[in-house]
């Protein structure tokens, strides 16, 4: 790792001169000769039968109903988990609708503006059913059900126990909470985009979508169109952000691709922002009912809780419903060191969209939710919560460990994190200045987080959680190119990650090819090796590892190559900074691929027949995940008059094992904190009583922005896991998990001793000043007359 | 979200876009920015049958000073009076304003004239321009009127102006160089719509004294009790309790919090007027 651009280095990223030029290419780039654009006309009620469509005459070939898509399957996501229940998304609705937003009918025009001006011509007749629009509602009134074949509204239902009566049985410090979390969109600046038409020539039906996971997708769209998967190539070009809102089938992919199989010709399908913030509310609704028990210093005993996941109407493909409720769960417990634990954990079904996972998956839920409990166990017992916080952490000798929820740390040193954030933040110094006053008279409040994170978990993990998709190996491929530059081909897909850059670094590692001779190749079915694709934090160490595996294959095949071309036996050779060094002479990588691809008259007899390109499969030697981890710290300043808080300070500091680029890490945490800060203090997708989106445009959605987003100072430390190669773990999810719990902990801090406590997202000033109000009224009921 | 079919014309000068208008019957519609106006085209909120693009019309794109007043032509950018292409003598307010109007992207092509046809109740001019006493000049078929801004609004989205009239320009009187100017407004984040906004403006020379409340959830409301206060006895007249008082006559629906939330940004402004 002493390279300048390989693991470690710090290397601008490749992929930015076409990203910053403008020059990317996206779906929505491409028009094909001949191509229509496709709109979705939805549903405008939350819940109801379905009686009729009608479609003016002269329509047929432009607009489509269920009954249309001939040979065209449902979505239907299987979850091995007992007792879960199946739901049926069709790609058009058929006889109900669930939510606002459902599609209902498809156009075809050349236009857009003259596919929607069909999609108003389409006569609709629903008889609408009362909205299940509240999570625990839907669980208390069974009469009214999303699915009619099911005898409840409930997903999934899942309990846990670990030693939670025997080790709760005499707390002295016992605190309960209720937390939430708003329902929300993950809002990529492109949305969905699918481009589909057929290939003669290639005999395949090719579909463009902006995905995360063309592999995955190939799968889903081959069973829904009864189609092998051979005669189906799956090509995601540039995509503009996913966030786990890209790595499930979508319905609309299955029309459009339906569509170009059809006829034969190219059909597109852009989604706009109005139709992203109705039909992309799908993210991060929890509700949490909390008990946690506690020594009299703060030391957690034990942890019960209930968590309550809105599922909204529909199991996606191929993560299911359960996969929310699971990850909360198995995560709630944290970087915390205790040994009771029981949680029962539910995924309800309600008249909204299907809930998909979102950048930290359930963990910036439970990250709130526990970190909440640790300040409010703080306060009970008056300590700082800093230190309550650090003294339950899990200690480095503990390592690896084992905790309540059976998740496997590996390594790292959860303490020493934390305390390099306090001191980061200085915390001394601003709890002088809290103690003095604001001159504004704002109130000064700081907050911290710690959490950690499962990354690049693999098939003994997902396997569990039943999907029916399970990652295990990744694939990638290295090929010397004549030049004695080098090909890699992955499987899983780069959107913001940086892996044209970080692939190429760990590549370069290995086999000393500079950075501008690597081409890293992905998102193209017909181009790349197998993987599931990209999400929960895996690509680098996934990806990653298979690359170094297949360059480390080339090696010795290069050396025998290159010793032969300088006459000396290969066991004198070493392979070095992309050239073969023996004892009196060397050569390079360079002469090696002419020789090769040009000059095979000069190869050795018994030359490798494998030549110079490899393919190899690979995942950890352990493969329950390898555990990033980090604290977050906060300063805030709270308008008690206008409910304003202002972020005055925020640092990191974070472990996501040896960096292989830290220019990317760092770009990975603040692009999370980003969203981790909409999550607290600004994004929110309400509903009324009758399922009606009340946010469908930027107007009512807030989003944070460059106004909003505080400088923020990251430290590292670099822990390598001793399970993946070189000790690399993910980090593309951690930057969303901590904000909302720090920056509440910080309100909190600012407040509590008005009486505040908040614990609902998004941290809005109504709602800010709402408790404030609630608060003063409590005080003057109990002040003396 | 793309716009249902309409027709499109740029008229050469003001007569031809009245009488478009005219013909229209209530199914034409003005554009000039179309920072508001385009995104209700393409959610099809509004479907007019013409749009008439009055952004390159001359005679409503001019900014002049009067020895009396500012006249701002309908058509001027909120950027051209933040770039302070004038110097604004006797309304340094109009620049202020303009500068925290949305986004500079909105702020290039967002006018004047549109914001007030437009009336959103939470935006800036129709708050600004009641405070300062500004005049809008109508122009119709059967001829020219005024009317006074604070008059103008009717309600959220609703005005005075009738279906073929056009906003021409804004007179702004000029204020005394010892007036002085207050503007607050309380935005979720940097170029939001604000959830409560508050102006005030005092001339010692002239004794006039205006305080408005604006981001209601219908046009901006005079405080006229609390502006007498203010000019009569200064700062003792802003307590919390007053302002509140005031806020809560003039906007009885607002809830507590929205009531206690509007109070404090009028007080925000009145505390940029009044020597601390």
């Amino acid at each position: 790792m002493g390279r300048e651009d390989g693991v470690g280095g710090h290397v601008l990223r490749k992929e930015d001169d076409r990203f910053l030029r403008g020059r990317g290419s996206y779906v929505s780039d491409m028009v094909l000769p001949g191509q229509s654009e496709v709109a979705f006309l939805r549903s405008p009620v939350a819940h109801g039968y379905l009686r009729s469509i009608r479609k003016p005459a002269g329509s047929d070939g432009t607009i489509f109903t269920y009954e249309d898509l001939t040979g065209l399957n449902s979505i239907v996501s299987e979850c091995a988990v007992p007792g879960f229940k199946m739901s049926e998304l069709p790609p058009l609705a058929r006889g109900k609708v669930r939510f606002v937003g459902e599609a209902l009918a498809m156009t075809v025009a050349p236009t857009r503006a003259a596919a929607e001006d069909l999609a108003e011509q389409v006569e609709i007749d629903i008889d609408e059913l009362p909205a299940i629009v509240d999570a625990r509602a839907s669980r208390a009134t069974p009469a009214v059900r999303v699915h009619e074949d099911w005898d409840d509204n409930l997903f999934v239902t899942l309990n846990y126990e670990n030693g939670f009566e025997a080790q709760a049985r005499g707390a002295k410090v016992v605190v309960k909470r209720t937390v939430s979390l708003a329902r929300q969109t993950m809002s990529p600046l492109e949305g969905k985009a699918v481009v589909a038409y057929w290939d003669d020539r290639a005999d395949q039906l090719i579909v463009y979508t902006s995905t995360q996971v063309p592999h995955m997708i190939r799968i889903g769209l081959a069973e829904a169109l009864g189609l092998d998967e051979g005669r189906l190539r799956v090509v995601s070009p540039d995509v503009g952000g996913g966030f786990g809102y890209k790595c499930v089938l979508q319905p609309e992919e299955l029309c459009v691709a339906w569509l170009a199989l059809t006829y034969r010709r190219p059909f597109r399908y852009i989604e706009d922002r109005r139709e992203h913030l109705v039909v992309g509310a799908v993210a991060r609704q929890h509700h949490y009912e909390l008990t946690a028990y506690a020594d009299e210093t703060g030391r957690l005993l034990a942890l019960d809780a209930e968590i309550m996941v809105d599922g909204g109407a529909y199991s996606s493909w191929p993560f299911t419903a359960g996969l929310e409720p699971g990850q909360a769960v198995g995560n709630l417990p944290g970087p915390y060191d205790f040994r009771g634990y029981r949680c029962k954990s539910m995924c309800a079904a309600t008249n909204k969209p299907g809930f998909l996972p979102y950048r930290g998956v359930a963990r910036t839920g439970v990250c709130l939710a526990l970190e909440l409990m640790i300040d409010a166990i703080a306060r009970e017992v008056g300590r700082e919560p800093w230190e309550v916080r650090h003294d339950n952490l899990v200690a480095q000798a503990q390592m690896p460990y084992d905790n309540v929820a059976r998740k496997h740390y590996d390594s790292g040193d959860y303490q020493k994190c934390l305390r390099m954030a306090r001191d980061k933040i200085d915390l001394d110094t601003w709890r002088a200045r809290q103690r003095r006053g604001e001159p504004d008279g704002r109130r000064i409040g700081i907050g911290f987080a710690s959490f950690c994170e499962q990354t690049a978990h693999g098939a003994s993990v997902l396997a569990s959680w039943g999907l029916p998709v399970i990652p295990g190996y990744d694939e990638a491929s290295v090929r010397i190119t004549p030049d004695g530059g080098a090909e890699v081909r992955v499987g899983v897909h780069s959107h913001g990650q940086g892996m044209e850059t970080t692939l190429a670094q760990v590549a370069n590692e290995i086999l000393g090819i500079g950075l501008d001779k690597i081409r890293v190749i992905h998102g193209d079915t017909g181009a790349t090796p197998f993987s599931t694709g990209t999400y929960a934090s895996r690509s680098i160490v996934m990806a990653g590892g298979a690359v170094i595996n297949a360059c480390r294959l080339l090696v010795p095949r290069v050396e025998a190559i290159g010793a032969h071309l300088m006459q000396c036996a290969t066991a004198t050779v070493r392979y070095e900074d992309g050239r073969i060094v023996g004892p009196q002479s060397s050569t390079t990588l360079k002469e090696v691929a002419y020789a090769w691809h040009r000059r095979p008259d000069r190869l050795p007899p018994d030359c490798d027949l494998g030549g110079l390109e490899a393919t190899v499969s690979y995942k950890p030697k352990v493969d329950t995940g390898v555990f990033s981890y980090a604290s977050h710290a906060a300063v805030v300043a709270v308008d008690l008059e206008l409910g304003h808080i202002e972020i005055l300070d925020y640092v990191i500091a974070e472990d996501c094992g040896t960096m292989v680029n830290p220019m990317v890490v760092e770009g990975q945490t603040l692009g999370g904190v980003a969203q981790g800060i909409g999550t607290a203090l600004y994004e929110e997708s309400p509903y009324d009583e009758n399922g009606q989106p009340l946010a469908s445009t930027l107007a009512d959605y807030l989003l944070p922005g460059a106004g909003e987003v505080p400088s923020v100072r990251i430290e590292h430390l670099q822990t390598p896991s001793p399970y993946s190669e070189f000790g690399i773990k993910g980090v593309g999810e951690g930057g969303a998990i901590a904000p909302p719990a720090v920056l509440f902990n910080a309100v909190n801090d600012a407040l509590h001793d008005l009486g505040v406590e908040m614990s609902e997202t998004p941290l809005t000033p109504h709602r800010l000043l709402a408790a404030l109000e609630r608060a003063r009224s409590r005080t003057a009921r109990t002040e003396p007359a | 979200m793309k716009p249902a079919p309409f027709d499109y014309m740029r008229p050469r000068d003001t007569s031809e876009a009245i009488a478009a208008l005219a013909q229209g019957g209530g199914e034409a519609k003005l554009i000039a920015g179309g920072q508001s106006l385009g995104p209700m085209l393409n959610l099809r909120l509004a479907r007019p049958k013409l749009l008439i693009d009055i952004s390159g019309l001359e005679a409503l794109r001019t900014m002049d000073e009067e020895s009396e007043a500012w006249r701002l032509g309908a058509a001027v950018t909120h950027a051209r009076i933040e770039d302070r292409r004038h110097d604004f003598r006797g309304c340094p307010l109009l620049p202020t304003v303009a500068r925290d109007i949305a986004f500079r992207s909105v702020r290039n092509r967002g006018t004047v004239g549109g914001s007030m046809a437009h009336a959103d109740p939470a935006a800036d001019w129709p708050l600004a321009l009641a405070a300062l006493g500004a005049t809008l000049l109508l122009q119709g078929p059967g001829g020219d009127r005024q009317i006074p801004a604070d008059d103008f609004m009717a309600a959220a989205f609703t005005t005075a102006l009738r279906d073929d009239e056009m906003i021409a320009a804004v007179r702004v009187p000029k204020f005394s160089p010892s007036a002085r100017f207050g503007y607050f407004k309380f935005c979720r984040k940097v170029g939001e719509f604000p959830e409560a906004s508050g102006a005030a403006v005092f001339d010692p020379e002239t004794r006039i004294a205006r305080v408005f409340v604006g981001a209601l959830s219908g046009a901006p409301a005079s405080l006229p009790g609390l502006a007498r206060d203010v000019a009569e006895r200064g700062s003792p007249a802003v307590t919390a309790e007053a302002v509140l008082a005031a806020v809560t006559a003039a906007a009885p629906t607002l809830s507590i919090i929205e009531q206690r939330m509007h109070a404090e940004t009028v007080r925000r402004a009145l505390r940029q007027i009044l020597p601390t």
